[in-house]
């Protein structure tokens, strides 16, 4: 009697043990996964890694678009901090109005992208060339490309004026194009390298077979390099096309006629948003900074800068499912 | 209506038959002429310049002529817009420069800016020392930072495309003006930071040559995340390059996420670092904004100094001007050129011993 009790005791404590074992097993497999990175504790930390870091990011847009709806009382009142009493287009319609912001969108539009296309084109070229092919010089004129890009532009800013206004440049829209064109425009360098060092990732081997095959060099460029530097291109055009649209330093200074024209007559003249808005602005309520006359401007301001970044994410989130897609087309080289 | 696309089809056909026909004819006989004439003949082997220069055609000049048809337009770009204000910048280095009216006054001063910048100038060498240690701890942190977001975002990730958008943002913010609003609005301070116990004991314990830097870095935690975007998408597209099936091979011969990373990922977006560091140099030391509360304008003194010795009010005997500012702007960019030399320098280094 007593052996059986014990051998009962015995068994049962075996089950028992086996039976949290595998439960302990399970949940090892649920929290960590089979390679940790498709367990339930990496994909918590990812997300809260995820979260944080976008709250971060948001924050100022919040602020912007919460701030942008807030009538004047609002922003006095101290029992007002993110939600306005009402959702008030007031600020909206002002800028919309104001700047007839259709028109002048489109007309951002086209500033931004003209330079940002010639400087994509030109700049996959001579990536292309730097990247592909050996020919003398090769590391000064690297160095000399970096210099440009190094040198701190608060310096080179004046003498850049001049030349531009003894090449007879200022005030229009070529100020901007032709050196995108000959790849000097904003960042240009910076497009070069991101070109060079895509290019120099696609093995020599493909080029060899297309040139054995009998196909130009520009064939080779057209049919085989591009097609491979899609994310690239991508990459390359969003960047330009952002720093473009919202280049205001330069375009201050160099479409300075262009201003004045779209001063007069309100919607023409090709000029980058934000500083059309703050054109607006500045001529609507010109309040000394810090007064509390600007601090109630600012409701406005905030819309205006809602209405110049919305247009951007918008065009952003419809051209990052291409980096998904150019995988496909890269995939096949088996580097 | 069908009349009509008739209509446009039968034009098409005949510019097809005129392009395959007179115009291809046309073109091979310019082609002739240009390369068969008096002072241009080409042979299989040989380019003849005026019937007695001889070049031989070699594959390496072949190659080496081609090379310069690609990169010709940044050549002709660097020609004309790029060689004047950077060499005048530097000739301006060596004049003491004052404006007189609407006319530059230049007298010649030798190397005496250099001898200024170092020997009497207070300021310049001090925040130049500053600047370096804070850019020597912030570049490696923000790489680190945006290879890591651009690894999660390229994964299978619930809305990716909202993710990506939200990483977008740093872009978009931090190249425009909104960046000076929001400074001014103080929205882009974390309060909070320095009270962290963190940095009083870190103080305590190693010692202030180490602890003002990291300090410094707590400090602009914020900053380097607003000033990581462009790479974080340089990051992303470089991923999108690796070919999938590589991490298949490795994952069957038994390789962990950790061995993947370090084994593929790393070494085939290593060209990318370089470019991401050269970037985030230059963008860190270049950047500066002009508000007057705002937190970040003590983020890059060197440059308030530069900027304030070329544009500002005139300062006593030569420390003052285009002349001085612009040999401190050419001090600055052969101490960033050195910091970029250093990091690239690193990174190759480690390419090497994989």
């Amino acid at each position: 009697m007593g052996m059986m009790t014990k051998f009962k005791a015995y068994v049962s404590k075996q089950e028992t043990s086996e039976f949290t074992d595998k439960a302990k097993s399970k949940l090892r497999f649920h929290l960590m996964g089979r390679k940790f990175t498709d367990g339930l504790i990496y994909k918590v930390f990812l997300y809260v890694l995820l979260i944080s870091l976008s709250y971060i990011y948001l924050y100022p847009m919040l602020f912007m678009v919460a701030n942008s709806f807030m009538t004047s009382s609002d922003i006095i009142s101290a029992s007002v901090r993110w939600i306005p009493s009402a959702l008030n287009w007031e600020n909206y319609r002002i800028v919309w109005q104001g700047v007839n912001y259709p028109r002048a969108l489109w007309n951002a539009f086209v500033l931004a992208a003209m330079p940002a296309v010639a400087a994509t084109v030109s700049s996959a070229f001579i990536g292309y060339g730097f990247a592909k092919y050996n020919f003398p010089f090769k590391r000064t004129l690297m160095v000399l490309l970096l210099v440009t890009f190094i040198i701190p532009p608060q310096i080179t800013m004046w003498p850049t004026f001049r030349m531009f206004a003894n090449y007879q440049l200022l005030g229009t829209v070529r100020a901007f194009i032709y050196p995108a064109i000959l790849g000097q425009g904003l960042n240009g360098a910076i497009y070069i390298l991101i070109f060079y060092s895509f290019f120099k990732m696609i093995p020599k081997v493909l080029e060899e077979s297309a040139q054995l095959d009998g196909a130009t060099p520009l064939q080779v460029f057209m049919k085989i390099a591009i097609p491979l530097a899609v994310p690239a291109i991508i990459i390359v055009f969003l960047f330009s096309f952002v720093w473009y649209y919202n280049e205001t330093l330069l375009s201050g200074i160099y479409l300075a006629d262009q201003w004045v024209i779209a001063a007069e007559t309100p919607g023409a003249g090709y000029l980058p948003l934000p500083l059309r808005i703050s054109q607006y602005i500045n001529a609507v309520d010109n309040f000394p900074v810090g007064s509390p006359a600007y601090e109630l401007s600012q409701a406005i301001r905030l819309a205006g800068n809602v209405l110049t970044i919305l247009p951007l994410l918008i065009l952003y989130f419809f051209t990052q499912r291409y980096f998904v897609e150019s995988i496909d087309k890269t995939g096949i080289t088996g580097e | 209506m069908k009349g009509f696309i008739d209509k446009i089809k039968a034009l098409l056909h005949k510019v097809k038959r005129f392009y395959e026909g007179p115009f291809l004819r046309f073109v091979d006989k310019v082609k002739y002429r240009l390369t068969h004439n008096f002072i241009l003949n080409t042979t299989f082997t040989h380019l003849v310049l005026f019937r007695f220069i001889r070049i031989k055609i070699t594959n390496k000049r072949r190659e080496s002529t081609v090379g310069y048809m690609f990169i010709m337009l940044w050549i002709i770009g660097f020609l004309i817009f790029a060689l004047y204000p950077v060499f005048y910048t530097l000739y301006l280095t060596f004049f003491n420069v004052s404006l007189d009216g609407g006319d530059l006054n230049m007298t010649f001063v030798g190397i005496a800016n250099y001898q200024a910048a170092f020997l009497r100038d207070t300021q310049f060498t001090g925040l130049l020392i500053e600047y370096t240690l804070q850019i020597l701890l912030n570049v490696p942190v923000t790489i680190v930072f945006a290879l890591i977001v651009a690894l999660i975002i390229n994964q299978n990730i619930r809305g990716r495309g909202a993710w990506r958008t939200i990483f977008f943002l740093p872009v978009i913010i931090a190249s425009g003006p909104f960046m000076e609003v929001l400074v001014r609005q103080g929205v882009t301070t974390l309060p909070s930071i320095s009270e962290f116990t963190v940095i009083d004991l870190i103080i305590d314990n190693v010692g202030n040559v180490l602890a003002n830097p990291i300090q410094l870095l707590f400090e602009q935690i914020l900053f380097i995340l607003w000033f990581s975007g462009i790479q974080i998408l340089i990051f992303l597209a470089g991923l999108q390059k690796i070919d999938k099936s590589v991490y298949e091979a490795a994952m069957i011969d038994g390789a962990g996420p950790w061995e993947s990373f370090w084994k593929i990922t790393l070494p085939s977006i290593m060209p990318l670092i370089t470019i991401t560091i050269i970037y985030t140099v230059v963008t860190m030391s270049v950047f500066s904004i002009t508000s007057e509360t705002g937190d970040f304008t003590n983020f890059n003194e060197v440059i308030e100094y530069i900027r304030g010795v070329l544009f500002g009010p005139p300062r006593p005997s030569l420390m003052t001007g285009f002349g001085y500012g612009s040999a401190l702007a050419w001090i600055f960019f052969l101490v960033m050129s050195l910091i970029i030399l250093f990091f690239v320098g690193i990174t190759s280094i480690r390419r090497k011993v994989r």
